[in-house]
């Protein structure tokens, strides 16, 4: 795989498990709107994974018959989602680094990743703003969803930091003016979920612990359970449509 | 001999299959049509990322053609430039609105703001009674596209053709 294709594919395998993940609330969200919602962002997640993994191969292949260690989606995407806090403290994140991310590919010297990154920038803000509500909602709102607000934000927050590696495939793709500089996205990010963060009077979590290895293939055990549900139709019945 | 115009002529019947009352030509779906001879080339573009229209659109827009004895069809999907909703007709912006869609104001278009929480405040005129007093309930409605909205004067609730 070219280095192009490897990072083509780690952002498509970003949006299709987060997308996938994001299913899980089909029913079971506090609201109805809030189901629409979130199965809207996991759609529009969906349709980005589709632009950028056609990109690299056949699109069902890679997303249905792939093993668990040939996905390089950051391990911060495939988390349960837990309660509807930690949810929206990941999407927070999650969104905050997108919209950073697809408009700085928009200009990306290949094509093909600018062209998902110009429509995707746009709908990024979307699930940033939602995420953002949410937050401040839950942070300022009572003791309870305080504490909850708090403990889900502390869970997913370093898995926020993988997002921001760089290694030979992102750093020769940088000096060719194709890949989104992670030095400069952090900063920015980190900007951007602080002021959310400050607004819903939630502590800015620190943490030394830096999990890694979604990029090369390492995952966390829940990503096995959602792989085994999302690829068992295509494995069980090869081929099948309808 | 078939000409683009011809073949404008029958696309500008193809329906928007989620909101049946405007064309994909309204929409700014439709980009482009060529014609070499026998082959024709009609390039399409996406509303948002995941609109799961798209493939019904695709088979739409051949099976109109293929009525006119043109079989030799081509449907192009583009993503760049990306789509918004000021590509979007006067006349579709009109024929939302009778359908009690509220439509898109205009965007400006160029670079997205990223500004945080901007949650629409700007009073929407509800199409059911013409009243300004509306407030957004939603982001997220029943497609991608459209926004949940109430109307504070009739009470009726309303859908938003997102600006975009």
């Amino acid at each position: 795989m070219t280095p192009l294709e490897t990072y083509t594919l780690r952002h498509g395998d970003d949006c299709l498990v987060l997308g996938q993940r994001l299913c899980e609330w089909a029913a079971r969200s506090p609201q109805l709107e809030e189901d629409v919602a979130l199965l809207n962002i996991a759609l529009d997640l969906l349709g980005s994974a589709r632009s950028l993994l056609s990109q690299v191969g056949d699109e069902d292949q890679l997303a249905f018959l792939r093993d668990e260690p040939a996905f390089t989606n950051a391990q911060i995407m495939e988390l349960d989602n837990g309660d509807f806090g930690r949810t929206m403290a990941r999407q927070l994140l999650v969104s905050g680094y997108q919209v950073l991310l697809w408009e700085a590919l928009s200009s990306s010297a290949d094509e093909g990743l600018a062209g998902v990154a110009g429509k995707a920038v746009k709908e990024a803000a979307y699930h940033l703003d939602h995420a953002h509500s949410w937050v401040v909602r839950l942070g300022d709102g009572t003791e309870e969803s305080h504490a909850r607000m708090q403990a889900g934000l502390d869970d997913v927050w370093p898995y926020a930091l993988e997002l921001f590696e760089a290694d030979d495939v992102v750093t020769s793709l940088v000096a060719q003016g194709i890949a989104a500089d992670p030095e400069v996205l952090e900063p920015a990010w980190r900007a951007t979920v602080e002021k959310v963060l400050t607004e819903a009077t939630l502590g800015v979590p620190s943490s030394d612990w830096r999990p890694t290895g979604g990029r090369h293939g390492l995952h966390t055990e829940p990503f096995g359970y959602l792989l085994a549900e999302m690829q068992h139709l295509q494995r069980t019945h090869p081929g099948a449509s309808w | 001999m078939t000409t683009v115009a011809e073949v404008r002529e029958v696309l500008a019947q193809v329906a928007d299959p989620e909101i049946p009352v405007v064309t994909i030509a309204d929409l700014g779906i439709l980009r482009d049509v060529t014609v070499d001879g026998t082959a024709i080339i009609v390039t399409i573009t996406p509303t948002y990322s995941g609109c799961p229209a798209m493939d019904e659109i695709r088979a739409d827009i051949s099976s109109a053609l293929a009525a006119h004895g043109w079989d030799d069809v081509v449907v192009k999907l583009v993503l760049s430039p990306a789509w918004t909703t000021d590509w979007m007709s006067a006349d579709g912006r009109r024929k939302l609105e009778e359908y009690g869609i509220a439509p898109p104001r205009r965007t400006g278009s160029g670079p997205v703001a990223v500004g945080l929480s901007q949650r629409d405040s700007a009073g929407l005129s509800c199409p059911q009674c013409g009243s300004r007093d509306t407030e957004e309930l939603s982001r997220f409605a029943s497609t991608a596209c459209k926004s949940l909205w109430r109307c504070k004067a009739c009470r009726e609730p309303f859908d938003h053709f997102k600006d975009h």
